[in-house]
């Protein structure tokens, strides 16, 4: 009995059962809406919790790193990644026009995947050494910690995930108090290289974006996802279709349904009250990340608790806004929903480091 | 330990991260409401639209195409029904080779030039994405062989289908008529007429004949089925059934027998022959010689046989009966003497001295009589028997144009009699107004000479001339002609009859008539120009003869018939009806180039009518006879 308790408070003492429990009930979500989505197929549901179960192991393990030694490899990981990118350049396996992947003899490895998480460590890392003498220099050096992967990563091309880590940076930016004019400096050059970053861009992203502003102008091709997957959601209606009784999903009019549009299954099957509590769901999640930046004892633990938070943030905002035809149709998951091993490793990973700092004593050497 | 933790904590810094956390909290949440407003607006406020657009998705309506009904003729006879049998069918928009597919395809299923050339007319007249056979009528070695090598003709499908048939061939071809494939054409009919959503499905409709017109009787209505189909358009399970009402059946008033015993009569004659029943107007017969197979038309015709058809100068596709236009000639006699003598310009016992010709006061133009030197002194009764032309060149001049156009178009020659198919043309009977209308002239009196033998501008068919002769048997009462007789649901119990009630009946002196009808029972008796024909009846009948000129004869020039080749000889007439005293059948027959109507013309009617009255089939012999009579040169 003693035994047990100990070995009871060994596993938890670590991890942040608030945090987890909102984990835990998005990805039991995550199974039904699955099991829903693949037609009753336990083998793919019975993969997914398998997926699941490894990413809660890998969550726990970080949890219970300390942050100094995560903070200690920031460098590192952001200086592999670097070089990993680099290789993908140079001798990526191309597959569907894209240059994601990188085979390292035994298994191949998406790089960017990795970029997701050593980004804004790095960027943390990097405003944590400099916390005393913040400067504008510093910020420019950060700035380019950042565009240096989100370049490569676009290169590949893989907007989605560009996105995501810019935006994970982004937030290491904010959050350290850059200056609102800086801030609208920037966004004026952003929205002033828009029209550079058109002409860089591939036929199929550009058609994307032509496609958002009007998805009937190619009902058959780029604008189907969108055109099927809001008539999933509206026909949803208040209440839903019910659970497996969705007939956009059932009857294969849902492209994707596993995986970037699962929303749209969760939708037409739950209807607005079903998204209004998986909305809620998330915010308790996203709640719960920020109290944990807020107490975070350090510069570098507040930042990457911030930045984490809102990075899981913007995963669910750009899915779900492509879902429902507000945004571009860019390839980001619904987390903890969509069906895949990789971002749900990567995003329980985050958590991991949430549970951390939330959880270890709040003590830095100086 | 704590402290030196807090004492990294920059209050500044902290109060400014804090900050900022917050605004990324209100962020946050401002975005979520986005989100929400969105589903709000998809699932409540728009939720109506996007039900009806997952419910469009989600459900196919596909028709179940009735069965079509079927024609029978008086005594139950099969001419039109249906059957079921495998086709071989091709979408050509999913072919990208299509020459290459056929030839393949030759290699599994016999595909004979035939075919080919059919599939070929089939695409040009219709839309890409159609599905169209190939070949029809499968058998099932076929099918099984198909089915064997199918992965690898994709595009193209067996399909069974019901087929319709007509037993009889080319007998009745122009009542029957036939059913073909939808047009474009056919199409905007029936877009026009909202006749579209009951065709879903269908294929076919009514060309011509019965079939055609009849079409809204035969087809019946259009069932649907409502399935539920994904994505890629495989039926998942069928949600709703209405089944196809099948369309109704058809009795005609035709007897299949009389008919082809009225074909076989003609020989390889061209010519016409309808036979009406007077007491009801009921259509007995209704012969358009030569006639066509209508089974040909039914997948599509291929070119060569339709080339044949269309090309023939025996024009077989062209329904004689029901279009062709004759000058009357002598048959128009018998209406001339009724007009005579209702209108009290002649009675029976008045006479003229009939001296070969008729020439109008004041002119020397002479109206010659078809006997040179005339026929003596002519009352009415002999003027029919004898076929007298003098006496009808002074009795039409007696009457006056105007007199004439009033009382014989009230036995409807020279306007169509409503008969129940379509395409039946009016013909012509002159009038003052009708020359002025069309040539921009005067009537003249000289005009009207020719009118009373039935030249002249005179132009009947062979339909008006029956349905005339049908008043006349029936001692003026008119009743529409009409092809069918009842119209039978699916159940066979009569959901109508046709035309069960007289048009009209004309108030005639019974004198009068009775005048007429002794003279044209005298027709048939020796000394009559139907005498051949009447020749050893086991009835009484009534007739006269007819010859209807095909080309304009010079003054003066001697009609010789050997002289003129076979298609421009005269046209040879007849009307009858039997038994004279209580009609049970009355017939016209035409006979293109047949020279004269007692000749060649009444042995067909003699023929016919001891089929019908005495269920006697007419000998080889009797049929040769036609052939021969056309040798003799005897006049009417």
């Amino acid at each position: 009995m003693i035994e047990s308790m100990r070995v009871w408070h060994y596993l938890t003492r670590y991890v942040d059962s608030f945090l987890l429990s909102g984990i835990l009930l998005l990805m039991l979500t995550g199974l039904f809406t699955l099991y829903s989505a693949t037609d009753a197929n336990l083998g793919r549901v019975t993969n997914q919790a398998v997926n699941m179960l490894v990413a809660l192991g890998i969550m726990w393990l970080v949890a219970n790193i300390p942050l100094q030694h995560i903070m200690r490899i920031a460098l590192p990981i952001y200086v592999a990644g670097i070089l990993l990118l680099l290789g993908v350049a140079l001798f990526g396996e191309i597959n569907n026009g894209a240059r994601r992947w990188l085979n390292i003899g035994f298994t191949r490895i998406q790089p960017s995947e990795l970029m997701k998480i050593a980004v804004p460590l790095m960027m943390a890392w990097y405003f944590d050494k400099h916390e005393a003498t913040l400067r504008l220099r510093d910020y420019a050096v950060a700035t380019l910690l950042l565009i240096l992967p989100v370049l490569m990563i676009v290169r590949q091309p893989d907007l989605g995930t560009a996105l995501l880590i810019a935006s994970s940076g982004f937030y290491v930016l904010f959050l350290t108090g850059l200056s609102w004019r800086i801030m609208g400096a920037l966004f004026v050059v952003g929205a002033g290289s828009l029209p550079i970053l058109w002409s860089t861009m591939h036929d199929y992203q550009r058609r994307r974006v032509m496609t958002l502003l009007d998805p009937t102008q190619d009902a058959l091709g780029a604008g189907y996802h969108t055109i099927q997957s809001t008539i999933a959601i509206g026909s949803g209606g208040i209440l839903g279709k019910g659970w497996q009784h969705g007939t956009q999903t059932h009857l294969d009019f849902l492209p994707e349904r596993s995986t970037d549009f699962i929303f749209a299954v969760f939708s037409e099957e739950f209807g607005l009250i079903g998204n209004s509590l998986l909305l809620l769901l998330y915010l308790v999640v996203i709640g719960r990340g920020m109290v944990i930046a807020a107490n975070a004892s350090t510069q570098f633990t507040r930042l990457i608790a911030g930045s984490i938070t809102l990075t899981f943030f913007t995963y669910i905002f750009v899915n779900i806004g492509m879902v429902i035809g507000i945004l571009p149709v860019v390839g980001v998951p619904l987390p903890l929903i969509s069906y895949g091993g990789t971002s749900m490793v990567t995003m329980l990973l985050g958590f991991g480091i949430l549970m951390s700092i939330q959880t270890h004593p709040k003590l830095v050497k100086t | 330990m704590s402290r030196t933790v807090e004492l990294r904590n920059h209050p500044r810094e902290l109060q400014n991260f804090q900050l900022r956390l917050a605004f990324s909290a209100g962020f946050v949440l401002l975005l979520f409401l986005l989100l929400f407003a969105r589903f709000s607006y998809l699932q409540v406020s728009q939720r109506e639209h996007y039900h009806t657009l997952a419910e469009a998705n989600r459900i196919s309506i596909s028709p179940i195409v009735p069965n079509r009904g079927l024609i029978f003729d008086r005594n139950g006879e099969v001419l039109a029904h249906n059957y079921s049998a495998y086709t071989l069918e091709i979408v050509p928009s999913k072919i990208g080779d299509l020459e290459a597919l056929i030839n393949e395809l030759a290699t599994v299923v016999e595909i004979a030039a035939r075919d080919r050339k059919r599939f070929k007319k089939l695409m040009e007249e219709s839309k890409r994405f159609e599905s169209l056979p190939i070949r029809t009528r499968l058998s099932d070695v076929e099918v099984a062989r198909f089915a064997a090598n199918r992965y690898r003709f994709p595009g193209v499908e067996i399909k069974a289908r019901l087929f319709r048939q007509y037993p009889k061939g080319e007998s009745a071809s122009h009542v029957v008529g036939y059913i073909g494939r939808i047009n474009d054409k056919d199409l905007e009919r029936l877009e026009a007429n909202n006749g579209l959503a009951n065709y879903r499905g269908s294929h076919h409709m009514g060309k011509i004949g019965i079939e055609q017109s009849y079409e809204k009787e035969l087809h019946g209505i259009t069932g649907f089925e409502e399935m539920e189909t994904d994505a890629a358009g495989r039926v998942i399970r069928v949600i709703s059934r209405t089944p196809a009402i099948s369309g109704n059946d058809l009795t005609l008033s035709l007897d299949a027998r009389l008919q082809e015993v009225a074909e076989k009569a003609f020989g390889d004659r061209r010519g016409a022959l309808v036979a009406i029943e007077p007491a009801t107007g009921e259509v007995l017969a209704f012969v358009s010689k030569p006639g066509f197979d209508p089974n040909l038309f039914v997948d599509g015709i291929d070119s060569e046989n339709w080339d044949l058809l269309n090309n023939s100068i025996d024009r077989p596709l062209n329904n004689r009966a029901l279009r062709g236009l004759y000058p009357p000639g002598s048959t128009f006699k018998p209406f001339m003497a009724l007009a005579g003598l209702e209108l009290k310009k002649r009675w029976p016992r008045h006479a003229i001295n009939d001296s070969g010709y008729f020439s109008l006061p004041g002119s020397t133009h002479r109206f010659r009589d078809w006997k040179a030197g005339g026929h003596g002194v002519v009352d009415l009764h002999k003027s029919l028997v004898v076929s007298c032309d003098t006496y009808y060149y002074g009795l039409a001049n007696d009457l006056g144009i105007d007199n004439i156009f009033n009382f014989v178009s009230q036995f409807g020659l020279g306007k169509k009699t409503g008969i129940d198919i379509e395409g039946e043309v009016s013909g012509l009977l002159p009038s003052q107004e009708w020359k002025m209308a069309r040539h921009k002239q005067k009537w003249y009196a000289g005009d009207t000479i020719s009118v009373g033998i039935g030249q002249g501008y005179n132009l009947t068919t062979p339909l008006q001339l029956a349905f005339a002769t049908a008043i006349l048997a029936g001692n003026g009462t008119a009743f529409r002609p009409h092809l069918v007789k009842q119209v039978l649901n699916n159940n066979k119990e009569v959901v109508r009859e046709i035309a069960k009630e007289p048009l009209y009946t004309l108030n005639l002196n019974p004198d009068n008539l009775q005048a007429v009808r002794n003279a044209l029972v005298d027709v048939t008796r020796p000394g009559g120009t139907a005498a051949l024909a009447g020749a050893d009846a086991a009835y009484v009948f009534a007739g006269k003869t007819g010859t209807s000129q095909v080309i304009g004869m010079k003054q003066g020039e001697k009609y010789v018939e050997s002289k003129v080749r076979e298609r421009f000889r005269d046209h040879a007439l007849f009307i009858t009806y039997a038994p004279a005293e209580n009609p049970k059948i009355a017939l016209s027959v035409l006979v293109e180039n047949g020279g004269h109507g007692g000749s060649t013309a009444a042995p067909i009617a003699r023929m016919v009518m001891d089929y019908y009255l005495l269920g006697k089939l007419p000998s080889e012999a009797a049929a040769e006879a036609v052939e021969q009579n056309e040798e003799e040169d005897e006049h009417d």
